[in-house]
């Protein structure tokens, strides 16, 4: 399906995790520089050189199980380490989130504007700091040169590959049902009302071309209403696809606040049998996706000459969580092993990055009472 | 108007993707099959016309090249020739026939995949049985593959290559009111909403071009020398094929229209959206005013679902069925 997928996925995930964290971070009273200071790495390994162009190779969909690592570890690209349940939880919620995002887009080339959302959020997260901003505006300007031009067809197409990979995914999100936007049952709602996308009419009318016979005669025009069935209403004006404006549409803006502390449910009504079937690959991929990585991981080591850096473990959600700090490098272990059959090279591409995971990977030693653990490693920080 | 019935569940829940519900009625046996995209597998089940017999299948999109991993399947549709019924199904590799059961595949037909992948995404989409021995299946290039069919065994051949669209093929439809009166057997429609009429044969013939206006056409149908197009802006359009005169054109859903389809004796007309509604209405002739009548029957919502598949169950529109993107059953609807 579409091969163009890859920058919009990782872009708008990203930038559900960064609002994650931010509102995690400052809910737990972590001084302000301290939070930027994670916020930044993130957002720096993100909008990296490599990783950006990499992205940006028309390509297909990654399977989830990579999707997955990429993201850990890019959640893992600043001193901030968070154990499995949280990063679990941090999952659920910036795919969800997104797969929100994507289904309730007006028009499939909306989902622009979701991504510029999130970007100008980014944007704003980086704006003491130039060198990243420099980053992040020139992924604008990729964004803007590869996107504006597709038809509305080709965004469909990517709209339908980006659903595809979250079909099935119906974890409930307490914000989505506070809102009233997910039922119990983890759908979400689709209002049957408000304006229509830019460029459809209000369902209702139909015109009728009567013509009557002989030359001269040009024909009338016969209108008659239907029900629609909605409280529909005209279009909003169309959203600002350059690199600042008026994006209109509100999909991809934070709508995490302090007021709104971030939790989920994991439903378990459902039927997540499926899960499995629905991970398409391991496919033969499996080279590019190590790519990926890898460039994830060299610019890690760029940036970070300094080894010996300790890292901090946080517990981002208040919830009981078993304190399995393993469990996370085990789960990369088992991604990279499953495409490590396939070619020698990737497999000693792998060893290094396993080797990569593990030595970051090391537990801090002593344990730390759960609520307490992200205020207490921040005053460590600095 | 109509009234719900007892839905069938799927074994697993349908894909975002246009037309993404087949049907197929077998009347001697008093059975209707049902196909159903999700990902790399097809959802088959026959159910039979008492609702207490139901048997399901699943397809995976089986590639020439066993080595190759298994494709997405853009869609599944029915095609029934006089002389034979056969399941086609179209994905990122190419095109399968099979006999209509599933049970055995008769024909496959690779597309040209680039060594590295180009921004231009490669599949197959679009099917549609034509006359007496032709399926026709689109391609993301823009081009319009017609087949030979047998009348038995599998020395399916491709006959000719059609280029008149650039865009991405969406949907093709052949004529459905089984009369030999018309002239025009086939539409074909694109990503920039371009419709192409042919005359079907052994070198088939283009009639008339019915430009778009850059929104996709994403499902079409031909009904007494009648186009019907429905569009990614919500609005269907009535054509007259041969010339291209617009009979009608209704506001019908707020969102992206998924799938129209046609009760061919009755004349109702069934389109589906992402808006959550299923509507009906009836297109009426008037071949001495050269109009077309259009009126709304009926609306259904599906709460909370993107309907990507609706047809009629019938010739006459008696009943119908819907699935929609995340849902695992097909929701039916007969007239009261």
């Amino acid at each position: 399906m579409s091969m163009r997928t890859l920058p919009l996925l990782f872009i708008n995930l990203g930038g559900e995790m960064l609002y994650i964290l931010d509102q995690r971070l400052q809910a737990q009273n972590v001084p302000t520089e301290k939070t930027s200071k994670v916020m930044n790495d993130i957002i720096c390994t993100l909008f990296s050189k490599p990783f950006m162009e990499e992205l940006f190779k028309p390509q297909d969909m990654y399977s989830k199980r990579t999707q997955r690592a990429v993201l850990i570890r890019l959640a893992h690209s600043s001193i901030m380490r968070l154990n499995q349940a949280s990063m679990d939880k941090l999952y659920d919620l910036m795919t969800m989130a997104f797969k929100y995002q994507v289904l309730l887009c007006p028009r499939p080339r909306d989902l622009l504007l979701v991504t510029f959302n999130h970007m100008d959020a980014i944007r704003a997260f980086v704006s003491d700091t130039p060198a990243i901003l420099n980053q992040v505006e020139e992924t604008y300007q990729q964004l803007i040169k590869v996107y504006t031009p597709l038809s509305d067809g080709e965004f469909q197409l990517l709209r339908q590959t980006l659903l595809m990979c979250f079909q099935d995914l119906q974890i409930r999100v307490s914000a989505f049902l506070k809102d009233k936007v997910q039922t119990c049952s983890g759908r979400f709602v689709l209002p049957l009302g408000g304006p229509v996308p830019c460029g459809s009419e209000v369902p209702g009318l139909i015109r009728l071309f009567v013509r009557c016979p002989g030359e001269a005669c040009r024909g009338q025009e016969v209108c008659h209403l239907f029900p629609s069935g909605g409280a529909y209403c005209g279009a909003l004006p169309e959203g600002s696809f350059h690199m600042s404006g008026d994006r209109v549409i509100t999909l991809g803006t934070n709508m995490y606040s302090e007021s709104r502390p971030v939790q989920t449910q994991v439903s378990e009504s459902q039927n997540f049998g499926q899960h499995t079937k629905m991970s398409i690959a391991p496919n033969l991929l499996a080279k590019e996706e190590l790519t990926l990585l890898s460039h994830l991981l060299g610019s890690l080591e760029n940036q970070d000459p300094d080894k010996t850096r300790t890292f901090y473990r946080v517990n981002l959600f208040t919830v009981d969580m078993e304190e399995e700090y393993g469990n996370c490098v085990e789960l990369s272990f088992q991604v990279l092993n499953i495409q490590a059959a396939k070619d020698q090279q990737a497999e000693e591409e792998l060893a290094r990055i396993v080797g990569e995971f593990t030595e970051k990977g090391e537990p801090s030693s002593s344990p730390r009472s759960k609520g307490d653990d992200l205020l207490t490693l921040m005053d460590e920080l600095q | 108007m109509y009234h719900k019935e007892k839905s069938i569940q799927i074994k697993s829940s349908a894909s975002a993707l246009y037309n993404n519900l087949s049907v197929l009625r077998i009347a001697p046996r008093c059975l209707t099959y049902f196909t159903v995209v999700h990902a790399n597998v097809v959802n088959m089940v026959s159910a039979s016309w008492d609702g207490l017999n139901f048997s399901h299948r699943q397809l995976q999109s089986k590639e020439g090249n066993i080595a190759a991993s298994s494709s997405l399947i853009m869609q599944a549709s029915w095609c029934v020739l006089p002389s034979r019924e056969l399941l086609v199904l179209t994905s990122q590799k190419g095109i399968q026939m099979y006999e209509s059961d599933g049970s055995i595949m008769v024909y496959w037909h690779a597309l040209d995949n680039p060594e590295t992948p180009t921004a231009q995404a490669v599949f197959a989409r679009g099917i549609a049985a034509v006359r007496e021995n032709y399926i026709c299946v689109g391609i993301s290039s823009g081009s319009v593959l017609v087949f030979d069919i047998p009348s038995k065994g599998s020395n399916v051949m491709l006959s000719e290559v059609l280029e008149e669209h650039r865009d991405a093929v969406t949907d093709m439809a052949s004529e459905c009111s089984g009369s030999l009166e018309y002239m025009a057997d086939l539409v074909t429609a694109d990503d920039s909403g371009l419709l192409c009429v042919w005359k079907s044969g052994e070198d088939f013939q283009l009639l008339h071009k019915i430009p778009g206006f850059d929104v996709s056409c994403s499902s079409v149908k031909l009904w007494k020398g009648t186009v019907a197009a429905g569009y990614g802006t919500g609005q269907i359009r009535i054509y007259e094929a041969v010339t291209g005169i617009v009979h009608a054109e209704v506001n019908a859903h707020a969102r992206w229209i998924y799938s129209l389809d046609i009760a061919p004796f009755s004349g109702l007309l069934l389109s589906g959206a992402e808006d959550s509604l299923v509507r009906v209405w009836h297109l009426t002739m008037n071949p001495d005013a050269n109009s077309v009548e259009v009126e709304h029957l009926y609306s259904e919502c599906i709460t909370d679902t993107q309907i990507c598949g609706a047809k009629f169950c019938d010739g006459d529109g008696y009943a119908f069925a819907v699935t929609g993107y995340d849902l695992s059953e097909i929701i039916r609807y007969t007239q009261a």
